[in-house]
């Protein structure tokens, strides 16, 4: 049994390996109640700039602009943290150290994984060969997005198809709001009658949980959307420019917007931590390491059976704050996370939807309160969902990864 | 919800999946099997065999693993139990829907 007073006379060393959503809000909500100074909390990035990735999806249509999308890690933490800008080049989890790129070791006493996903379009046999950004694009980089914008502004009708190689991905609804929104934008070009807007997908209907389906199913087809469904992808042939399934079928394409399979970390490959998609295996309730105890999981890293979503990060770091402060007490994990996810959804037009769901419950059509600013009504379309997704990036940059609701609350109150 | 496999009334859930893990047993997997118009072969039976033995030890399972497992690869999973394999070969398997998606 650890002395708990021996919390408070050593200080303990806390990492958190990478600085996205999951990494800065568990950051900054430790560092609020490290009272003298019980821990040292570092954030390590190999990267300084911090990207809104929600904002990815409005990029290709000049509904926003990079600068908007961007800052620089350093004015993203709280006094008291400490960013650093340098590349962890393993985890050598058994003896409770980083190993760095340029050789130096950093130990820790607990370390959380905030390592995200990637895409990776070169798993795909095809993908990256002589149509990629030219007829191939995605929308989940910078560098994808802005060419895609390019790729829009030229296109003049044909088969624009929306595709999804493999689950899970980041933000599960972007692809469908991706087809809404260029739905829109086609009509305002005029050329939406010359284009075949089709969503293939790996998953049975338009999203995975049945009345979600069922609704956005509904979207699509109002808005002329073929839907093909169970699509299993082999490769591209690059040629004759079509998707090839697994099962034969042939989707042919003059545009191809495609999520490529995202996976975890290289990082998490080379330190033997990972699954087959380089996920974290994780306890889905507690957010601790399924292999080491002083080890947790935040975001997208983690191979728990919740959405990767940044609203899914936010409500992670209550658990991952109370089970870090357990495990120094020497005490039982709590099981709190319950796989709760929130999502609005543009749905085109100046409307949305927004659904709230976790590991028990489906997608709701109650009014949800938002932290004190809704409510925002279920899964019916609305111009409020609208507006609360445009309200995000504000309330992303300086509220979310401050943690900052507290004192939002009060102000209300 | 309840579905007759060989005469005998079983709890499925909506998709189908058995709910009683003790109702599943080879017979009744060749007849869930049938009812998909599947006709299964040793190498379904070692597929189904992999995907059990996983679940039994708590292995979160995917297509992609089902690709790296040495059986078969994901073309042949495709073609054993075509539109959704994984799920198909759960269900023959009498595991629950795999959790993989979202």
């Amino acid at each position: 049994m650890i002395n708990i007073s021996n919390i408070n006379i050593f200080m303990k060393k806390i990492i958190i390996i990478g600085a996205g959503t999951a990494g800065t809000i568990i950051a900054n909500k430790l560092q609020k109640i490290n009272r003298n100074n019980r821990f040292e909390i570092t954030v390590i990035d190999k990267q300084s700039i911090h990207y809104y990735q929600p904002g990815y999806l409005f990029l290709p249509f000049g509904k926003l602009e990079e600068h908007q999308v961007k800052k620089d890690k350093k004015d993203l933490f709280i006094d008291g943290v400490n960013l650093e800008i340098s590349k962890v080049s393993k985890i050598d989890a058994e003896n409770n150290r980083l190993i760095m790129e340029d050789g130096n070791s950093k130990p820790y006493d607990l370390l959380v994984i905030a390592t995200g996903v990637n895409i990776r379009p070169d798993e795909t046999e095809g993908m990256t060969g002589d149509l990629w950004y030219k007829n191939i694009f995605d929308f989940y980089t910078m560098e994808g997005a802005k060419k895609l914008r390019e790729a829009l502004k030229s296109f003049n009708g044909g088969d624009l198809v929306m595709h999804i190689v493999e689950m899970p991905i980041k933000c599960p609804v972007a692809p469908l709001e991706f087809v809404f929104l260029v739905d829109e934008y086609l009509r305002d070009r005029g050329i939406r009658d010359k284009t075949n807007i089709k969503y293939v997908t790996p998953l049975e209907g338009a999203f995975t949980r049945p009345l979600a389906a069922k609704k956005l199913g509904g979207l699509l087809e109002e808005r002329n959307i073929k839907i093909v469904p169970n699509f299993g992808t082999e490769k591209i042939d690059n040629e004759q420019q079509m998707l090839l399934g697994y099962d034969g079928r042939e989707v042919g394409f003059d545009l191809l917007v495609t999520v490529p399979t995202n996976m975890g970390s290289n990082l998490i490959e080379s330190s033997g931590l990972g699954n087959e998609l380089n996920l974290v295996p994780t306890n889905q309730y507690s957010l601790q390491s399924k292999k080491h105890k002083n080890i947790f999981v935040a975001g997208d890293a983690s191979d728990i059976p919740a959405s990767k979503a940044g609203s899914v990060a936010h409500f992670q770091a209550e658990t991952i704050i109370t089970n870090i402060l357990r495990y120094f007490k020497g005490k039982k994990m709590k099981e709190s996370f319950k796989g709760h996810a929130n999502c609005f959804i543009e749905t085109g037009d100046n409307k949305g939807v927004m659904i709230d769901f976790d590991y028990d419950n489906e997608p709701n059509v109650r009014k949800i309160p938002f932290e004190g600013i809704g409510p925002f009504s279920g899964l019916s379309e609305s111009r409020i969902n609208h507006w609360g997704k445009v309200t995000m990036r504000q309330y992303y940059w300086n509220i979310l990864l401050k943690d900052r609701f507290s004192k939002i609350l009060n102000l209300i109150k | 919800m309840q579905k007759t496999y060989l005469g005998k009334q079983l709890e499925v859930d909506e998709n189908g999946h058995l709910v009683n893990p003790e109702d599943w047993s080879k017979e009744i997997a060749s007849a869930i099997a049938k009812d998909m118009g599947i006709e299964l072969t040793d190498k379904h039976w070692e597929l189904i065999e992999y995907l059990r033995k996983e679940a039994e030890n708590n292995e979160s399972m995917s297509i992609r693993k089902v690709g790296k497992s040495g059986i078969v690869t994901i073309k042949e999973f495709y073609n054993l139990f075509p539109r959704g394999p994984l799920k198909n070969a759960s269900k023959i398997a009498g595991l629950p829907k795999p959790e993989s998606c979202l």
